[in-house]
């Protein structure tokens, strides 16, 4: 099986999407000639030309608009933002057409669009390009998000989301692109969305993450196993809406549950996760539901030291499961 | 395996010596660090002594009885690992070669040595208690891995893989000696500390005494009988000017004859076991779907010793005379002062009954003797004045306070038991009662 990198598979989901299906086409800042700043589109403008990869002006609510007017006439855009920090913008276009189109119409109109965008940190892109921005659209019914960890992921479920009639946030840990591959089968497949994935077995503690966070996390197992501290991992995949079977299932397996996330800790989606687990597991427990996450502080600082601060990393991770596995 | 000694722990600011009153180990029995091993008692305070290795008991060096001083040997443990006793120390009797064997090389280091802080021991999570009520689990038996020596669902998890479950009935065999010399503790009006621990921080000057012994078997007791059974209470005032005639009148010439005293408080029993033969539902106990009523009428009686209650029992009260009842009370007294009831002495109680009035009390709500259905308090006899056939008079009162197990008794039977208990004191007198 072919190893891809994040992005690679991308880019390779994209092609055989538009490949597929005519009514699949791109659009964005810098997607065409260009083939995007980060490359996820590269060649797309070369294969399907102008009509089906194009290149928009600076505007992200235009973007989202043109994007979800189309979707609304039965074509399948997959709309780019450059970062996800600028999709503030195309917030009203998103939540307020987007989401609630189906809902409003009593089921005669659907906004089936894919829109992608870069999200996250320790790329050095401070302020502007460091962001995760889920909990923004994490409790608008209507929306669907999705947060994919590793290569294998990303192909299966861009590709469900094209295919999804309903909008799909797609958000790529932009230092995940080009760190972190993964075996990518070349056939068609799907993965479903809303489903969580167990990205490792474990009986002591169990850790609920998303996104390059789940690398953080397996990686620092691989370190406790041999202590003898044995992890189970949950990958959510989607983050919006959670996959509540799945979470019960794990945070119960061990009755030791630490969530993890970059994005800042109040209000993000692991505050949910946990508000789920306490609903149904109490009798299951066995430690205080612990979250490990950014500080609550506007962004991510440029200077490398406060990035380093803000960013979460495997020692974190492992600090902080080495705490609950003693405890 | 190696060596270590235990020796006699300081157990009060200016104890000096203990006396072993009981070993809960024998040579062979295997001990948790800080299980207790002995009950020692000190001229302060009675107290368990802790282990303070974890290991196997290799011989009792000190006997029951035994007064060892402060830091002197009580006893060896064999334990894992090299031990600190030395060769050319006096070692215990018999050589096992296995002993001799030098440190088990790999054993492999476990995940994490709990920490014995001991903090979090006794704070359960919803996981452990859950598993716990599920499997019948007596927590208090189980050594947690946790931090502080917290109990971890893993823990229990492993213990019920094991099928190896410590339930609140099986306590290991050595704890069974302790609770025959604790004894059933007496009932007092007094008594209130409970098990769960409340969170009360002794401040400078405060002193703080371990709670041990009989001290710990009342407060459990009490906990016990105040939760489980729902306590009802009356009371009658009893007119017993007569019985206290007769008694005035014989008491000397009954000392001087039998040696012993005449008291009041025969005179109350007697009537209290002939009075139960009628209403024996109130020699019964409550045993969950069924109601136990006892044949044998064998009444505990409070017996004080400076901060400890006992309550020996009067075998088979309905079949003696005052004199009898006067004897026994006068042998179980002197017993329990001298610390040497036996657990024969206390067992097989059915019905208690309380001589508050030895304190001045005229009113008392005592705490039912579990598992029995009720006990009775007889307070003071006060002298009053009384009206009575058209004119007031002085006459000698007293109150008979009854606690009851609601769920066995109702008012009306207690309250006829009790008519019953006031009609034969007052007509005990000095033409009709015979002491002997």
């Amino acid at each position: 099986m072919p190893v891809l990198s994040y992005i690679q598979a991308v880019t390779q989901a994209l092609k055989e999407e538009m490949q597929r299906d005519e009514k699949v086409f791109v659009l964005g800042e810098d997607v065409g000639k260009r083939g995007g700043v980060f490359r996820a589109t590269d060649g797309l403008y070369d294969e399907f030309g102008e009509d089906r990869v194009l290149d928009t002006p600076l505007a992200e609510s235009a973007i989202a608009g043109v994007g979800i007017g189309a979707a609304m006439y039965g074509m399948r855009p997959v709309a780019e933002m450059q970062f996800a920090d600028f999709i503030m913008p195309a917030v009203n276009q998103i939540i307020s057409e987007a989401a609630k189109i189906r809902y409003r119409s009593n089921n005669d109109w659907q906004a089936p669009i894919t829109i992608r965008a870069p999200y996250g940190g320790g790329v050095h892109g401070a302020l502007y390009h460091s962001q995760s921005v889920e909990s923004v659209f994490a409790n608008q019914p209507g929306l669907k998000i999705v947060m994919p960890s590793t290569p294998y992921d990303v192909k299966g479920l861009l590709k469900a989301s094209i295919r999804d009639n309903d909008p799909v946030l797609f958000f790529e840990h932009k230092r995940a692109y080009r760190l972190i591959k993964g075996e990518v089968p070349d056939e068609d497949y799907t993965l479903p969305i809303g489903k969580a994935d167990v990205k490792r077995e474990g009986s002591d503690i169990t850790v609920i993450t998303y996104g390059l966070c789940v690398h953080f996390a397996l990686q620092a197992a691989e370190k406790l196993a041999e202590e003898g501290i044995d992890a189970h991992i949950l990958d959510l995949r989607t983050v919006y809406p959670l996959d509540k079977e799945s979470i019960i299932e794990a945070a119960s397996k061990t009755g030791k549950v630490l969530l993890v996330s970059e994005d800042n800790k109040e209000g993000g989606i692991i505050s949910e996760v946990s508000a789920i687990i306490s609903e149904n597991c109490l009798f299951d427990l066995d430690a205080p539901v612990q979250r490990l996450a950014g500080p609550d502080v506007p962004s991510m600082p440029y200077a490398p030291t406060m990035e380093k601060f803000f960013m979460m990393n495997p020692d974190k991770v492992e600090k902080a499961m080495r705490d609950l596995a003693e405890f | 395996m190696g060596l270590e000694k235990i020796n006699m722990p300081q157990l009060g600011e200016s104890v000096t010596e203990g006396t072993i009153s009981t070993w809960l180990v024998q040579p062979g029995d295997t001990v948790n660090k800080y299980d207790p091993i002995a009950e020692v008692m000190t001229d302060k305070v009675n107290a368990e002594v802790p282990s303070s290795f974890t290991g196997t008991i290799k011989e009792l060096v000190a006997q029951e009885g035994d007064t060892i001083e402060v830091g002197d040997l009580m006893c060896y443990v064999e334990v894992e690992g090299a031990g600190s006793v030395s060769d050319d120390e006096p070692s215990p009797a018999q050589e096992d070669p296995v002993a001799e064997e030098k440190p088990n090389k790999e054993e492999k280091p476990v995940k994490k040595p709990a920490k014995q802080e001991k903090g979090s021991k006794k704070r359960y999570s919803p996981a452990v208690i859950t598993l716990a009520q599920e499997h019948e689990i007596d927590l208090n038996q189980v050594e947690g891995s946790g931090r502080g020596g917290r109990i971890t669902r893993k823990d229990i998890e492993k213990l019920i893989e094991s099928g190896n479950i410590p339930t609140a009935g099986s306590a290991p065999a050595k704890e069974e000696p302790k609770q025959e010399q604790q004894a059933p503790a007496q009932p007092a009006p007094a008594a209130a500390s409970g098990s769960a621990v409340p969170n009360v921080q002794a401040g400078e000057g405060d002193i703080e005494i371990p709670v041990t012994g009989v001290r710990k078997a009342i407060a459990s007791n009490m906990v016990k009988s105040k939760t489980e059974i729902p306590h009802a209470w009356m009371m009658v005032e009893v007119d017993v000017t007569n019985l206290v005639e007769l008694r005035n009148a014989k008491k000397k010439q009954f000392k001087d004859q039998e040696g012993f005293s005449l008291t009041y408080f025969a005179f109350f029993v007697k009537a209290v076991a002939q009075a139960l033969k009628e209403y024996p539902q109130l020699n019964s106990s409550w045993a969950g779907d069924k109601i136990i009523q006892r044949k044998a009428i064998n009444l505990n009686i409070a017996v004080a010793k400076e901060d400890q209650l006992f309550v020996p029992v009067i075998r088979n009260a309905d079949e003696k005379s005052i004199k009898g009842i006067a004897k026994d009370i006068t042998d179980l007294a002197g017993k329990a002062r001298q610390g040497k009831l036996t657990s024969k002495d206390m067992e097989g109680g059915t019905f208690t009954v309380n001589n508050t009035g030895s304190f001045g009390s005229v009113q008392s709500m005592g705490v039912i003797n579990h598992p029995q259905a009720a006990i009775l308090q007889v307070e003071s006899i006060v002298k009053k004045p009384v009206y009575q056939n058209g004119m007031f008079g002085a006459r000698d009162m007293v109150n008979l306070c009854l606690s009851l197990d609601h769920r066995v008794l109702d008012g009306l039977v207690a309250g006829n038991f009790l008519a019953r208990v006031k009609e034969i004191l007052e007509k005990m007198s000095e033409e009709n009662t015979s002491v002997y």
